[in-house]
C-alpha cells in the first residue's frame, strides 16, 4: 500500500487508485457511523437519566424535550435531606472497602501457593478452587444465613465483610493466571540467596504483580459496591445499615412513578463514583477482564 | 511419602531424612498460605453444601424447633404441585435463550466495530464500555424510567414510527424489557471478544485476500473458527450466571408491583412473567421462611446448571476450534 511505488507508474493506474482512495474514504465513513450510532445506543440512556434527573418533577413524568427548562439543582439537595443517602453511601463504602481489603490480604498468598511454590496435589486443589465459582450461591445461602443469625450478625455488615477474609475464588484464579507469568529465574535467584517463601512473595511477587492487584482490588471493589443480593438478605431488617443498591431499591418501590426526577437524581449519585473510578483506572480494568477471558 | 515435586537437587541423591524433612517443611508452608481459603472452603462451602442438602429433606421454618425430616416430599411438592416453581423455570429458560445468544452476537458485533477505525477506537471502547459500570439496581431504576409510557424511548420509538409497547407493565413486554437492561450492558462480554479479535492472526486474512475472498467469507471461515473458544467460554459463564438472574428481576418486579397496590409478596410482576428461579427461591426462603423448601429449590437449580454446562461442554468439541489442533 505504500504511496511511493504507485506514483512512478501509469495514468491509467493512477486514476484506479483515486478510485481505491475514494472507496477507503467511504468505508471508514461507514465505519464511523456505525460504531457514532452505537455510542449514542450505549451513552444515551445516560444522558437521559442525567437530564431526568434536573428537571422539574411535572417534566420528568412526560419529558417532551430533553433539556430541563428549568434547571432544578435542587433535587441532588432534596434527596440528601430527604434520605440518608450519606449513611447509604458510607456503608456501602465500609462493605466495599473492607470487604477489598479483605480478599486481597487473602488472596495473594493462596494464589502464590497455587503458582510460584510447586506441590503434589496443586492441580486438584486447584481445580477445587475454581469449582467453587460453579456453585449458585442459592445453595449455601440458607446455612450460612443461619449460622450468621446465630453470631448475632444478622442486620450488620459483618455477613458481608468477614468472609472476604478467607479468600475469593475468582481473585485467587486471576492473582493465580498472573503469577505464572512471573520469570521463575527471579523466584529462584531469591531462594539461593536463602529468601523464605513470605520473603519472596512480599518482596519480589506482590512487586512485580502490582497491576494484577490493583485490578483484582478494583474487580472487588466494584463488585460490593453494586452488589444488592448480599445486602438484601443481611441487612433488610435495619435500614442503618443499608448500601446505596437497597436504599435506592426501596427508594423506587415507595415512589415508583412519581418522583423520577429524584430517582434519577439518586441514581447519578449511585453510579457516579463508580464511573469516575472506571475513566481513571480504566486501563488495569479492561487488561484484567481481558486476562480472565483469554487466557484460560 | 516419596516425592518428586521437589525440583532442586539436593546434594546426595539418597539423602532421605533431611529430603523428607524439607518436604514436609514445604507442605507446612503451602498450608499456612493456603490456609485462608482452607477455612473458608470448608466454612462457606462444605460445611453449608451438607446441611442444605440436609434441610433440603426436611421442613423448616428456622425456629428454635428445628429442621424435621420428610423425605423427598419437598422435590415432591416442586414438581408435582407447585405451579409457579413451573412458572419461574420457564421464565429462566427464556430468559438464558434468550439473552445469552443475544449477548453473544451484540458482544462479536460491537467488538467487530471497535476493531474498524483506525482513529477513535479508545474513545468508542469507552462509550461502548460505559453503561457496565453501571450498578445493576441503578441500571434497573433507570430502565425502569426509560421504558415508562411516556418516557424518552416511547419517543424515540414514536418519532421513528416504531410500535411503543408497555414494557415493565406488560406481561408480554417486562422480559424483553429486562434483556434491554442486559444487552445495555454487554461491554464487558465485548471487551474479550475484542481481545480475541485482535489476536487472530493477521496473516490469515492476508492469505483469504489473496484468495479473493469477500468480508463475510473471512467473517465465516476464519475469524469465527478463531474466536469459538472465547464464545464457548461466554456461553458457559452466560448459562451458570443466567439461571442465577436476580437483581434487575427484583427491582422491576417489586417496583411494578408495589405500584399496581401489591404486598411484599408482589414479586414477579407484572402477572408473574418476571417471576425467576432465584425470585421464587428468595420469596420461599426468605420472605415465607421455607427454608427446607428454599434448600430444595437450590439443589435443584445446582442440578440444572451442572447439566445445562455439561451439555455444553459435550457440544463443545463440534463447533469449538483449538488453534493446537490445526497445528
Amino acid at each position: 500500500m505504500s504511496g511511493a511505488t504507485v506514483a512512478a507508474v501509469a495514468p491509467r493506474t493512477r486514476q484506479r487508485t483515486a478510485e481505491a482512495r475514494r472507496r477507503a474514504f467511504l468505508t471508514t465513513v461507514a465505519n464511523h457511523a456505525v460504531a457514532i450510532a452505537l455510542t449514542a445506543a450505549f451513552v444515551l440512556p445516560l444522558f437521559f437519566v442525567v437530564t431526568t434527573s434536573l428537571m422539574t418533577q411535572q417534566q420528568a413524568l412526560n419529558p417532551h424535550d430533553l433539556i430541563p427548562h428549568p434547571f432544578q439543582w435542587r433535587n441532588y439537595t432534596d434527596i440528601f435531606s430527604e434520605e440518608p443517602i450519606l449513611r447509604y453511601g458510607w456503608n456501602t463504602l465500609v462493605y466495599a472497602g473492607l470487604a477489598t481489603l479483605g480478599v486481597v490480604l487473602s488472596s495473594v498468598p493462596v494464589a502464590y501457593a497455587l503458582s510460584v511454590i510447586k506441590w503434589r496435589g496443586q492441580r486438584v486443589v486447584f481445580l477445587l478452587v475454581i469449582s467453587t465459582m460453579m456453585l449458585p450461591s442459592q445453595v449455601t445461602i440458607v446455612p450460612l444465613f443461619l449460622l450468621f443469625k446465630q453470631f448475632g450478625w444478622i442486620g450488620s455488615l459483618k455477613p458481608l465483610i468477614v468472609p472476604a477474609f478467607l479468600g475469593d475464588a475468582f481473585s485467587i484464579f486471576l492473582l493465580r493466571q498472573f503469577f505464572l507469568t512471573i520469570p521463575s529465574e527471579l523466584v529462584d535467584a531469591a531462594r539461593v540467596d536463602g529468601a523464605n517463601e513470605f520473603q519472596i512473595m512480599w518482596h519480589i511477587v506482590v512487586k512485580v504483580a502490582k497491576p494484577a492487584i490493583a485490578a483484582v482490588g478494583l474487580f472487588q471493589f466494584l463488585y460490593c459496591w453494586n452488589d444488592f443480593f448480599g445486602p438484601l438478605i443481611y441487612s433488610l431488617n435495619n435500614d442503618k445499615i443499608w448500601t446505596l443498591s437497597v436504599g435506592l431499591q426501596q427508594f423506587t418501590t415507595i415512589h415508583r412513578g412519581v418522583l423520577w426526577n429524584q430517582q434519577m437524581a439518586a441514581s447519578v449519585v449511585f453510579m457516579l463514583p463508580v464511573i469516575i473510578v472506571f475513566l481513571i483506572a480504566q486501563k488495569a480494568f479492561i487488561e484484567g477482564i481481558t486476562l480472565t477471558g483469554v487466557k484460560g | 511419602m516419596s516425592t518428586k515435586t521437589d525440583t532442586i537437587a539436593a546434594g546426595a541423591a539418597g539423602a532421605t531424612p533431611a529430603r523428607r524433612r524439607r518436604t514436609r517443611r514445604r507442605y507446612l508452608t503451602v498450608a499456612a498460605f493456603m490456609s485462608p481459603w482452607i477455612v473458608g472452603f470448608l466454612v462457606l462451602y462444605v460445611y453449608p453444601m451438607l446441611a442444605s442438602l440436609y434441610y433440603s429433606f426436611t421442613k423448616y421454618d428456622g425456629s428454635k424447633a428445628g429442621p424435621r425430616w420428610t423425605g423427598l416430599s419437598n422435590y415432591q411438592f416442586m414438581f408435582t404441585k407447585d405451579a409457579l416453581f413451573w412458572l419461574s423455570l420457564r421464565n429462566t429458560i427464556w430468559m438464558v435463550l434468550v439473552s445469552v445468544p443475544l449477548a453473544i452476537v451484540l458482544g462479536v458485533g460491537s467488538a467487530y466495530v471497535l476493531t474498524k477505525p483506525r482513529r477513535g477506537r479508545a474513545f468508542y471502547r469507552t462509550a461502548f464500555f460505559l453503561p457496565t459500570m453501571v450498578p445493576a439496581v441503578a441500571a434497573a431504576v433507570a430502565f425502569l424510567f426509560l421504558l415508562n409510557a411516556g418516557g424518552p424511548i416511547d419517543h424515540i420509538l414514536g418519532f421513528f414510527h416504531l410500535p411503543q409497547p408497555l414494557w415493565f407493565v406488560s406481561a408480554q413486554w417486562s422480559k424483553p424489557g429486562l434483556v434491554v437492561i442486559g444487552l445495555w450492558g454487554v461491554g464487558s462480554t465485548m471487551i474479550i471478544f475484542l481481545a480475541a479479535l485482535l489476536n487472530v492472526p493477521a496473516h490469515l486474512y492476508e492469505a483469504a485476500d489473496i484468495e479473493g475472498a469477500n468480508a463475510w467469507q473471512k467473517f465465516r471461515r476464519i475469524t469465527l473458527p478463531m474466536i469459538s473458544p472465547v464464545i464457548f467460554f461466554t456461553a458457559v459463564i452466560g448459562v451458570i450466571y443466567g439461571f442465577q438472574y436476580f437483581t434487575e428481576a427484583y427491582v422491576v418486579g417489586a417496583s411494578v408491583g408495589s405500584a399496581a397496590g401489591g404486598s411484599s409478596s408482589a414479586l414477579g410482576s407484572p402477572q408473574g412473567s418476571t417471576l425467576f428461579y432465584t425470585i421464587w427461591l428468595y420469596q420461599q426462603g426468605f420472605e415465607s421462611f421455607h427454608l427446607g423448601y428454599a434448600s430444595a429449590m437450590a439443589w435443584m437449580l445446582f442440578l440444572i446448571v451442572m447439566a445445562c454446562t455439561l451439555v455444553l461442554i459435550k457440544s463443545s468439541n463440534r463447533w469449538v476450534f483449538y488453534q493446537g489442533g490445526f497445528r
